[in-house]
């Protein structure tokens, strides 16, 4: 074989590989999709949408606590989260880049990003529902911003290192002060990325179970009193999943379309507001 | 040679990052409303002797000037200089073009609006007079609203020098600003700066010899951090006093 050929055959080969490699993981992926499709959209009614968790042996009812539920902790964790992370990563990245508290920071942050969801609900049991000796829904708020923060810090610090320092200086060159710099600068340049990355971290809480098993617990009737247990779509997926009720696991399919539907539709945001980013 | 009207004078100046001796003993005077250019291969310095003039090494801890910086008399290394309103007066444009993230309008507006407040018609009229000084304003007044970087590469480059004029300042500093552009671009930044010496004073690095040859009043050769020669243009490049120069602006070193 000529040297020529020899390439060819080789990049050939790493290409197909690739596309296999690729073909394999989207099997899977297409699979959990078709199957979370079939199975949800047939318990999909106007019920899930109006009507409580029903109780065992009822026949009718739906997710409405659960849904709203959701959506208030998913909402909060995110409002709490959310400056807080983009504060530090602003920090890290403008301030901290090569100084002890930036590394200490950065590791820490790292530590938390990798820490398994199910330690932090266990953290927040013992800190907040272990002491106030209840379970509310606010423990669980609290365990899904520390979820969303790290996300957000990581983000936040990428993007913001992306920007040229060139771009900088030349806001220095000005005689902008460093606040003004990276404020009106620095952030905005970076800000398709950051809104990705904070959107990312929404879609990733919206799913969490573990965190709010061991916090918000879960709740058979409306409830919105943030002291008490509150009911979500994760825990109520997890309970209605494993019971012997049919009606309950057709509920829980319905939650897990929901969900994957809203992570499917915030992906999409994310992506839109990127491209959209690119034009400009 | 003697220049009477100094704007800008360096006595005794050395330039260090961390501790590398970058800038050696470096003595002369910038004239007033001229065009001054240094020239000198990769590395020597002649970057780094151009941004100690707004002081863009502050931003960095490591790197740290000594000897004296004089600026109308004043010494720019006096640690009580204000360094925002020093950048007010005297302006920058690099090398890349570097729009900000924003409408053409609010990119010209932004340092304006640092230094001083104006009523909105005085700042509308302060982008058009920024904008017609830096040769753009016919190119974009349809089009203020539109983003800075949807321009090209030579008007963008237009942009950044209007966006340092806008703060009125009295030096504007450029740094190799036309070696990312194309020849056409690049000789309207040159006619451009022909136009700009009558009110302010310029000081302009650059790769390009043919370049500082055409548009320079006084030329100096930089190698190794230190400043091998400096003098008008004209007789630097006709008739350099050091054999270095020569080799270097001949081309048989460099």
């Amino acid at each position: 074989m000529t040297l020529h050929s020899k390439r060819k055959f080789v990049n050939g080969l790493a290409l197909s590989l690739a596309m296999a490699a690729m073909a394999f993981g989207l099997f899977w992926l297409l699979w959990i999709l078709v199957t979370v499709f079939q199975l949800g959209v047939s318990g999909l009614s106007l019920s899930l949408f109006t009507e409580m968790t029903p109780p065992p042996g009822a026949t009718d009812g739906g997710l409405l606590n659960a849904i709203v539920g959701s959506l208030i902790m998913v909402s909060l964790a995110t409002l709490i989260g959310t400056p807080v992370g983009l504060l530090t990563g602003i920090y890290l990245a403008e301030y901290g880049r090569y100084n002890a508290l930036g590394n200490a920071t950065r590791f820490i942050n790292d530590l938390l990003l990798s820490a398994p969801s199910i330690v932090i609900g266990l953290f927040v049991y013992a800190v907040v529902v272990a002491t106030t000796g209840k379970f509310s829904a606010w423990s669980g708020v609290i365990a899904l911003a520390l979820i969303v923060l790290p996300v957000v810090v990581r983000t936040t610090e990428n993007m913001l290192q992306l920007i040229p320092n060139t771009l900088r200086e030349a806001a220095f060159a000005l005689g902008a002060p460093k606040s003004v710099v990276i404020s009106k600068v620095t952030l905005r340049a970076a800000r398709a990325g950051v809104m990705t990355g904070v959107l990312l971290a929404v879609a990733r809480i919206a799913g969490e179970t573990a965190p709010l098993l061991f916090t918000a617990l879960s709740n058979q009737f409306w409830s919105l009193n943030m002291n008490e247990p509150m009911a979500n779509l994760p825990v109520m997926i997890f309970k209605f999943a494993m019971s012997p009720f049919s009606n309950w696991q057709e509920l829980a399919w319905a939650g897990v379309f929901l969900i994957t539907l809203g992570v499917l539709a915030l992906n999409i945001i994310a992506r839109v507001f990127l491209r959209a980013e690119k034009i400009n | 040679m003697e220049i009477t009207d100094a704007q800008i004078e360096f006595k005794d100046f050395n330039f260090f990052y961390g501790k590398f001796h970058a800038l050696k003993n470096i003595n002369f005077k910038m004239a007033r409303h001229k065009v001054t250019a240094f020239i000198g291969p990769s590395g020597c310095g002649k970057s780094t002797l151009l941004r100690t003039i707004n002081r863009m090494y502050d931003l960095y801890p490591d790197q740290r000037a000594e000897g004296e910086l004089l600026f109308d008399g004043r010494n720019l290394l006096d640690p009580k200089i204000d360094v925002s309103v020093l950048r007010a007066k005297i302006g920058m444009v690099f090398q890349k073009p570097t729009p900000f993230p924003m409408s053409i309008y609010d990119n010209i507006a932004f340092g304006v609006k640092l230094h001083e407040r104006l009523s909105t018609a005085q700042l509308n009229e302060r982008v058009e007079w920024a904008l017609r000084k830096a040769a753009l304003w016919e190119e974009v007044k349809d089009k203020l609203n539109q983003s800075g970087m949807s321009l090209s590469g030579g008007q963008q480059q237009r942009l950044c020098i209007a966006r340092g004029i806008a703060v009125k300042p009295e030096v504007i500093l450029l740094d190799e600003p036309t070696s990312a552009l194309d020849p056409i671009s690049t000789s309207r930044i040159e006619e451009l700066i022909d136009e700009l010496k009558k009110e302010f004073t310029i000081v302009i690095v650059t790769h390009n010899m043919q370049q500082a040859a055409r548009i320079s009043d006084y030329t100096a050769y930089m190698y190794l951090g230190e400043m091998v020669e400096f003098g008008v243009t004209d007789e630097l490049f006709v008739k350099p006093k050091k054999k270095e120069t020569e080799d270097y602006i001949t081309g048989r070193f460099g």
